[in-house]
């Protein structure tokens, strides 16, 4: 399965793309196929403090309910409001329409300790 | 986030395939490890896939679940012991639904018992399946009758939908409309005898197929001629959407509304429970049946769109009052729906309470079961 090279990984499944000092936090297409079809992501408000490694929402599937996981610790400066009447988004573009938050990062090098792409697969088992 | 399936890597090595596992993976199905099967969950997806058995049609691979055989002289009286429901009434071609209990009125099973000319068919869950078949050894030592496994020398499809029964009835040249809900029929298929039940796990009219397993592939394929089709009438389903539907029509799922520890009685399945004849578990049933349950089985409608899991407690203000068994976010309600266990004091159609998902607190109601219920 195709995992985009411009991002970092957690292996709870959650990528991390920077821009300037702005991550942006979705979960793979790993975790979406597992999950099925997605029901519900419940996301923090804009303004909120994210610590890293620490849950920032829920997401919620026909099968189950899951923690969501940041690898980077920060301010939330944005939410995907779009998810909230679609959550289908995550399942169908896991990897752009259906991203999750934006955070300022409080790290300068705020991605140093997460996977690249090809480890994230390793641990994912793919 | 935390998947909670997965690492089934090695597992797969053990797991059993039914004779349709060929066919599964040329549809594409995801595979998963169910009850020691490897089992389709999904093909295309849970929701499409349960849309297309309420609107048209789906084919699922049931091979899974047991299907003991019993025989003998004293075949009823082992039955009449052994299962809640009475069967030395049922008629050749009839099937029932019927619990097997325990000593103490808990729950080992739900089944389908079928009498055929020359012997008795039990359909039991494929997770229960060699408690079942143990138990039943247990009893046999008391009457002169016979049991044997025949789960893996055959395959079963359930076919359900509101176009099945036509569709059908044409490719199996057999005139399915003339046999009565719960009633089944045996054919021939390709030089092969197979054995159409009038039955089924989703709500929809629809048939369950027990045909050999050398057969099973071929007549798969002819029911579903094209089944990849953008506009085919049948499509192939997995256990996912086998598990929202039967949700969606209030049916209990063993493990979940059902458990050793849980009774029939307060499970609301009184009536396949016969408390005038002498089975195993009769006494305390008759017990609970007279005091009235504790705690019943309800279904509740959430507010908003998150869904209430196994295990989520339900409360009515400050007071745990009983526990989540199933839910799911219904695809023809557009609703979140549960099944919970509540006490019998607050188990009133209409009555609100606060369903607890992992510290927020959801408002829900109770409302009748089942959830759905198909047009005539």
């Amino acid at each position: 399965m195709p995992v985009p090279q411009d991002r970092k990984y957690l292996e709870s499944h959650e990528w991390h793309q920077l821009a300037g000092d702005i991550v942006t936090i979705g979960i793979t297409q790993i975790a979406a196929d597992e999950l099925t079809d997605i029901t519900y992501v419940k996301l923090p408000a804009v303004g909120a403090k994210v610590a890293a490694n620490s849950s920032f929402g829920e997401i919620e599937s026909v099968k189950t309910t899951s923690d969501l996981y940041t690898g980077v610790g920060g301010t939330v400066t944005a939410v995907n409001t779009e998810l909230t009447n679609n959550p289908g988004l995550v399942n169908s573009d896991p990897f752009g329409k259906g991203w999750m938050i934006k955070v300022k990062a409080a790290d300068p090098n705020p991605l140093a300790k997460l996977l690249s792409a090809e480890d994230y697969l390793k641990k994912a088992g793919h | 986030m935390t998947l909670t399936a997965g690492g089934h890597t090695l597992g797969f090595l053990m797991l059993k395939r039914t004779p349709l596992y060929e066919f599964h993976v040329s549809c594409g199905a995801k595979m998963v490890d169910f009850a020691g099967w490897e089992m389709p969950i999904l093909y295309r997806g849970i929701v499409e896939e349960h849309q297309q058995t309420r609107t048209s049609g789906s084919l699922f691979d049931v091979s899974h679940m047991g299907r003991i055989h019993v025989t003998g002289p004293q075949a009823v009286g082992l039955l009449d012991r052994m299962l809640t429901r009475n069967v030395s009434q049922q008629r050749v071609g009839q099937s029932r639904y019927s619990l097997v209990c325990n000593a103490a009125g808990g729950v080992l099973d739900d089944v389908i018992v079928s009498k055929h000319p020359k012997h008795w068919l039990v359909v039991c869950n494929a997770s229960n399946r060699d408690k079942i078949v143990k138990h039943m050894m247990q009893i046999l030592t008391g009457f002169d009758a016979e049991i044997s496994d025949q789960t893996e020398s055959t395959a079963m499809v359930a076919v359900q939908g509101p176009a099945v029964v036509e569709l059908i009835s044409e490719t199996l040249e057999m005139d399915v409309k003339s046999i009565k809900r719960y009633g089944f029929d045996n054919g021939t298929y390709m030089m092969s005898r197979f054995t159409l039940f009038r039955s089924g796990y989703t709500g929809e009219d629809g048939v369950e197929i027990i045909v050999s397993s050398g057969t099973a592939q071929n007549m798969v394929k002819s029911l579903s001629a094209e089944m990849n089709r953008p506009d085919s009438p049948i499509k192939p389903a997995g256990l996912g959407a086998r598990d929202t539907l039967r949700l969606e029509a209030g049916m209990p799922l063993y493990g979940h509304e059902l458990t050793e520890g849980l009774d029939p009685i307060s499970a609301g399945l009184s009536w396949a429970v016969d408390l005038g004849k002498d089975f195993i578990g009769a006494e305390p049933l008759r017990v609970i049946a007279g005091h009235g349950p504790a705690k019943k089985l309800v279904g509740l409608e959430l507010e908003g769109p998150r869904i209430a899991r196994q295990g989520s407690a339900v409360n009515s203000g400050p007071a745990r009052i009983g526990e989540v068994t199933s839910g799911t976010f219904s695809p023809t309600l557009q609703k979140s729906i549960a099944m919970a266990y509540v006490d019998a004091g607050h188990a009133a159609e209409g009555t609100a309470l606060e369903i607890d998902l992992r510290g927020s607190i959801v408002p829900a109601r109770i409302v009748g079961l089942p959830f759905y219920k198909r047009a005539k």
